[in-house]
């Protein structure tokens, strides 16, 4: 006989149970995560090489960044890479596109937030096997500048949940163009090049040229990967820093309700073949 | 015996004709698919150029110096993606038992992975290197003769024979990993990142990994060094930019090993 595990007072927060079934799901895949991690430090190791090497040709301090704090910053926004969805694509995408997202409006549970939840939980799990030794590389063979006090790392914490569920949650707008498009690749495509450029991930936004520095704050983008990694490392810090968690609060409204809003409209859109 | 040569290439021409024609048959989809890789190849040119709003030269090389092993690197990557970059589906072949559909047909198996798809919106990518080299070029002040033309077409050459050997290389690897595909990512699409650093900027292990495991300090960096006269690595002589085909025979030796070892390890998908 199967045991069945009797439903749990926490069945009253389902979202919170899929956090920890995303976590889970992505514990099977090792080999993967391995897979991840050594792409994450090649990549790590060359843009350190590219990036110190223009510190120095600056005379050492580049738009606030020293060769310390700009090694922390290759490395944390490394290590996050594995749990911030910069590439856009999602399961949720692949269930609109073949129509598996039926089942999902059929259960009890909101569409947007279960799928949020979800990619939320498997991003936190990623920062066990691909974001802490990314870091580790990078601090031992490598060298970095961190705060010494603990608060940046509480407030950093917290950024980077922020951090995850904004691009969980802004993934989650590409996959819901497909209640219109169906295919949505290019959609996701187009989201990766321009997320990946103003999120920081090639250079951080602070040594951009003016304008594209506005544009780039004028995005959700910058809170996935750039806030938080500030916020980590403490090149930010006091005031400014909660400045820059607040503004990933902000954004997470706003892409929280243009997902709860396109999947209002798009469930009247569906339309799936067969049956 | 009419046309041997013909008959053995025919099926080959003909998958080939039929992936172009029916990329370009959905054309709203192709056009998208066109401007996103246009994107790509620039926001990559603005990664580097981004950089020189700050400082002037970085491990020697300017702007102008950057643009031309920029364009020289993404040129030949585009062109080798296009051809051969579908090797990257082969975990995907193999899940699905695509890939034993292939070992039974009387033709190599390499031959007919390259053949089987053809990514012509990779020709967008192509046209962002390709201007980038042009630009470079032009800004350059290039003492321009046959030496100058000769090594800027070995290193074309040999530039894009290195990358499709990367991917043929990971291919091979492919049968092994399978769920660790992204295990390759690290030199293929760490290799294209690489190519388009100067390789002055890199510490020892960078320079054993990517300057000649990896040879993809041949395919663009140390030729514009030899172009321009800027130093080159390790202390390799400045004509060091000529031995970019010696890179690329390397790369293929390691990449025709990688090869053969995966396709014999491979016992098929079962089912």
């Amino acid at each position: 006989m199967l045991s069945v595990r009797p439903l749990s007072p926490s069945v009253r927060t389902p979202y919170l149970r899929l956090v920890v079934a995303g976590f889970r799901q992505q514990s099977a895949y090792r080999l993967a995560a391995l897979a991840g991690l050594v792409a994450n430090t090649t990549f790590g190791f060359l843009k350190v090489a590219l990036l110190l090497a223009t510190v120095q040709a600056a005379g050492g301090e580049l738009d606030g960044y020293d060769v310390g704090t700009m090694s922390a910053y290759v490395w944390l926004s490394q290590g996050l890479l594995g749990s911030v969805n910069l590439y856009g694509r999602s399961e949720m995408a692949e269930r609109i596109r073949t129509g598996d997202v039926v089942v999902d409006f059929l259960r009890p549970l909101d569409v947007h937030a279960g799928a949020v939840a979800m990619e939320v939980g498997r991003g936190l799990f990623a920062l066990l096997p691909r974001g802490v030794p990314s870091v580790l590389v990078g601090a031992l063979v490598v060298g970095m500048t961190m705060p010494t006090t603990p608060g940046p790392y509480l407030l950093g914490a917290v950024s980077v949940l922020l951090g995850i569920t904004v691009s969980a949650a802004t993934a989650y707008l590409v996959a819901a163009t497909g209640f219109w498009l169906v295919e949505t690749r290019g959609v996701a495509l187009l989201y990766m090049v321009v997320a990946g450029f103003l999120a920081g991930l090639y250079v951080p936004i602070a040594i951009f040229p003016a304008p594209l520095f506005w544009l780039a704050t004028a995005t959700p983008f910058p809170s996935m990967l750039m806030y938080p990694v500030d916020v980590l490392s403490g090149r930010v810090d006091g005031l400014a820093s909660l400045g820059l968690v607040a503004a990933q609060v902000g954004w997470l409204l706003i892409v929280g309700a243009l997902g709860q809003l396109m999947t209002r409209r798009g469930r009247r859109r569906l339309e799936v073949q067969g049956g | 015996m009419a046309e041997p040569h013909g008959s053995a290439l025919a099926p080959y021409r003909a998958v080939l004709g039929s992936r172009i024609r029916s990329q370009a048959s959905y054309r709203t989809s192709f056009g998208l698919d066109l401007g996103s890789s246009l994107l790509v190849g620039l926001t990559e040119l603005a990664e580097v150029a981004v950089l020189f709003t700050s400082v002037s030269a970085i491990g020697g090389f300017d702007l102008a110096a950057m643009l031309l092993v920029f364009g020289l690197a993404d040129l030949c990557f585009s062109l080798a993606d296009m051809v051969v970059g579908h090797c990257d589906n082969l975990p995907e072949y193999v899940r699905t038992g695509r890939l034993d559909v292939f070992y039974l047909r009387p033709q190599p198996l390499l031959l007919q992975l390259v053949t089987s798809d053809i990514s012509l919106r990779r020709l967008a990518r192509a046209a962002v290197g390709l201007v980038a080299l042009v630009v470079g070029l032009v800004v350059n002040d290039l003492a321009w003769g046959p030496g100058t033309i000769g090594l800027l077409a070995v290193a074309l050459v040999s530039g894009t024979v290195t990358f499709a050997a990367l991917f043929v290389w990971a291919g091979g690897l492919q049968f092994f990993l399978v769920n660790g595909s992204e295990m390759t990512n690290a030199f293929v699409y760490g290799g294209r990142y690489a190519a388009t650093q100067p390789g002055t900027v890199w510490g020892r292990p960078l320079v054993v990994v990517f300057g000649f495991f990896f040879p993809m300090a041949f395919t663009a960096y140390l030729p514009a060094a030899t172009l321009l006269g800027l130093d080159t690595f390790a202390g390799l002589p400045d004509w060091a930019g000529w031995l970019a085909p010696v890179a690329a025979v390397w790369a293929w030796v390691a990449a025709g090993l990688s090869w053969r070892t995966g396709v014999r390890h491979y016992q098929g998908a079962g089912g």
